[in-house]
């Protein structure tokens, strides 16, 4: 047993000397010079966001973007009925059994966006849901920008904000930070110590809040569709680790009655 | 006839079972068999940790064919359909996510089984004299590992499946003069295109599959003929009683057999924890990108191979291009792999186990375990990740120079091993093996 540990011990030691370790600096582990993104207050289970989610989805989303991966009826999972989800969610002639397609050209697409709104059957398995957050509230107003607007998480879209009426129309203000000014000396010039702010210059039909509970609930549905087994693959998950456990030791005893013997 | 003169069978306690075994037993070596490699096969009985990785291997073997065979039911190898087709999988097949990330999960699995059965191999000297061929058959198996594993990835259609190909393929255009034709022959098309994937499906689903069991098959024929090596190093055939059995060797049945299904359930454990509640593993196991559908006309901002791959792929980009060729690169990672096959020959050491090896070699081993994480590490990410030394060394990206140091490590540990095996200062072997 002894000799078990120190062999185990060795490689691991020697990677903590590792020279290696020397060469991660703080500075370089701020990423890429992404922006930071908000945390996306997502529950997977709560089926009333869930819903709320696929409304604001059919509504706002599935006119550009398709889900071609994604049946209507598979929202039965989240308490819907057929009748209620071709009656308040599908505005095509759609069956229920039918995919979450949409009518769009892609010539048209490209000619007005500059590029193909992608699918967004499983968008939250490829960006994630922080990201999503961010973005869909990351929207303002840029007229120099052929949509007229931009975003502050994916810089130079094509996308414009189809939710500004929930929403609102809001701009870029920027200005020069007054505690940097004084010690500009330090880095040579303060041109970079700006200090950018989003005002809103035309409110929505939401408050702020009430916006960010609206994407919360967008996204949360985006993370469901992009797996929509996730839950039940948790659920199961926990009955097959019991069963292990519960074996284990069954097993355990079943080699030591064996291994009486051996000395 | 031989045949007929064998005993009957006996002993299952049941009559007609007996009479069943012994018609079989004389049309087929079914008892012997059982004896050769099971009853009458007599292991070390001082497995210890390390020796569970080889059995558990085969086990997620099983498990990449059982599912494979699901997945192939209703995946689509078409340019087309496949990328829906794995989705169709994952939503409308019933159980399909399961089976779908059993055999993802399974694909990172068999890896860290198979680094940590060879790891078994080089702190207990596993891969020496007289078992050089059980090590060469383990090596083949690797490779062929890594082929079945990097044409499995292109199946799913996604934008690292498309580009990690696509590096992967280039590798073989900067072979001077061949090259260019040869990556064109390999993805049958200009580009990495549906003749790719369909040829890819059908090296991955059959053709690889059928000579890695061979391989296997081989590898346990070759070491039951040598036997299994232990944590001590020493042959335990060199001592046997009266009747000819090892005096510290234990038939591999039952013994192994009920200690081994104590490591598969405690295996899988971790496979359930990982399939059910993290399989994508942070993007280690199944990486965010490959959920957008491969597209030609996009190149992604940063491509990795998957993570089993890193260690060979810091090595292909550490490596500085000659004449503006990425060759000598190319040939680095070959020869970082090929290298393993020599290694029997490289070692000149007396004992096998690093119990009883001197500090030069424990040092060495140390070193190369650190450098092959780092490696792994780096492979992961784009070379900026740490950032850049300063001007006086030419701003040179601080994860290229490290993975340039650990690249010659890496080498240094094979090159230098016949010297610092033969000059070390081992310990003793013991006359029988220790607990």
């Amino acid at each position: 047993m002894k000799n078990l540990i120190a062999t185990m011990l060795l490689p691991a030691m020697a990677l903590i000397a590792s020279p290696a370790a020397l060469f991660v600096s703080p500075a370089a582990m701020a990423s890429e010079g992404g922006v930071r993104l908000d945390m996306a207050p997502i529950k997977p289970t709560d089926v009333v966001s869930l819903q709320s989610g696929a409304r604001t989805f059919a509504n706002y989303c599935l006119n550009c973007h398709s889900a071609s991966l994604m049946r209507w009826n598979r929202l039965m999972e989240l308490g819907l009925n057929e009748a209620q989800i071709s009656d308040n969610l599908i505005f095509t002639g759609a069956k229920v059994g039918d995919l979450m397609d949409v009518a769009i050209n892609k010539k048209d697409a490209r000619k007005w966006f500059g590029a193909v709104p992608p699918d967004l059957s499983v968008i939250a398995r490829a960006r994630g849901a922080d990201w999503l957050y961010s973005y869909l509230r990351g929207f303002y107003r840029d007229p120099a920008r052929p949509t007229g607007w931009n975003n502050t998480v994916y810089e130079n879209v094509g996308m414009p904000n189809p939710m500004w009426q929930l929403q609102g129309e809001r701009v870029r203000v920027e200005q020069a930070a007054k505690g940097a000014e004084g010690k500009e000396s330090k880095e040579g010039h303060g041109a970079a110590a700006k200090l950018v702010r989003y005002e809103m210059v035309r409110p929505g039909s939401l408050t702020p809040v009430q916006y960010d509970e609206t994407v919360a609930d967008l996204v949360n549905f985006l993370v469901y569709m992009g797996e929509p087994a996730a839950t039940t693959r948790k659920q199961i998950g926990i009955f097959v680790l019991l069963f292990l456990l519960a074996l284990w030791p069954l097993v355990y005893l079943l080699k030591r009655e064996f291994w009486k013997d051996v000395h | 006839m031989a045949a007929a003169e064998k005993p009957p069978v006996s002993g299952t306690g049941s009559v007609a079972l007996d009479g069943a075994l012994t018609w079989v037993d004389q049309r087929f070596p079914l008892i012997s068999t059982w004896k050769a490699h099971l009853a009458e096969y007599y292991a070390p009985k001082n497995f210890n940790f390390w020796y569970y990785f080889g059995g558990l291997a085969m086990l997620v073997l099983g498990i990449q064919i059982v599912t494979g065979i699901f997945l192939t039911m209703n995946y689509k190898p078409d340019a087309n359909l496949a990328f829906a087709s794995v989705e169709y999988i994952m939503r409308e097949v019933p159980g399909g996510w399961f089976i779908r990330y059993m055999h993802s999960t399974g694909a990172s699995a068999f890896f860290i089984c198979v680094y940590l059965h060879m790891f078994r191999a080089l702190l207990y000297g596993s891969h020496r004299k007289p078992r050089e061929l059980v090590w060469i058959f383990g090596v083949l198996i690797y490779l062929l590992l890594m082929g079945e594993a990097f044409f499995g990835y292109l199946l799913p259609w996604g934008q690292m499946s498309y580009w990690g190909a696509q590096v992967i393929i280039n590798l073989f255009s900067a072979i001077p003069f061949i090259g260019p034709d040869l990556s064109l022959w390999i993805r049958g098309d200009y580009v990495i295109a549906d003749a790719t994937l369909n040829r890819f499906f059908a090296l991955h689903v059959i053709a690889l599959p059928l000579v890695l069991l061979g391989l296997v098959m081989a590898h346990l024929l070759a070491l039951h003929e040598v036997g299994s090596n232990n944590p001590d190093g020493i042959e335990i055939s060199k001592r046997k009683d009266a009747k000819g059995v090892p005096l510290d060797g234990i038939p591999f049945h039952p013994y192994y057999t009920v200690k081994d299904i104590m490591g598969v359930v405690v295996f899988l454990i971790v496979f359930a924890i990982i399939v059910f509640f993290a399989p994508e593993m942070g993007g280690y196991f199944l990486e965010a990108n490959n959920f957008v559908p491969a597209n030609p006309l996009q190149t992604p901002a940063h491509i990795a191979p998957v993570w089993y791959f890193t260690p060979y792929y810091s090595i292909l980009r550490g490596v500085p291009p000659l004449f503006n060729s990425q060759f000598p690169g190319v040939v680095a990672m070959g020869v970082s792999v090929m290298v393993l096959f020599v290694l029997p020959w490289l070692d000149r050491s007396p004992v096998k186990s690093i119990r009883y090896r001197g500090p030069y070699f424990k040092i060495a081993l140390s070193a190369f375990v650190v450098v092959f994480l780092v490696l792994g590490y780096l492979g992961t990410e784009p070379i900026t990740v740490w950032g850049q030394f300063g001007a006086w060394l030419g701003n040179a990206d601080r994860a290229t120079v490290v993975a340039r140091i650990c690249t010659v490590i890496y080498f240094l540990f094979f090159i230098l091993m016949p010297w610092y095996t033969s000059i070390d200062k081992n310990k003793p072997e013991p006359e029988r093996v220790t607990h």
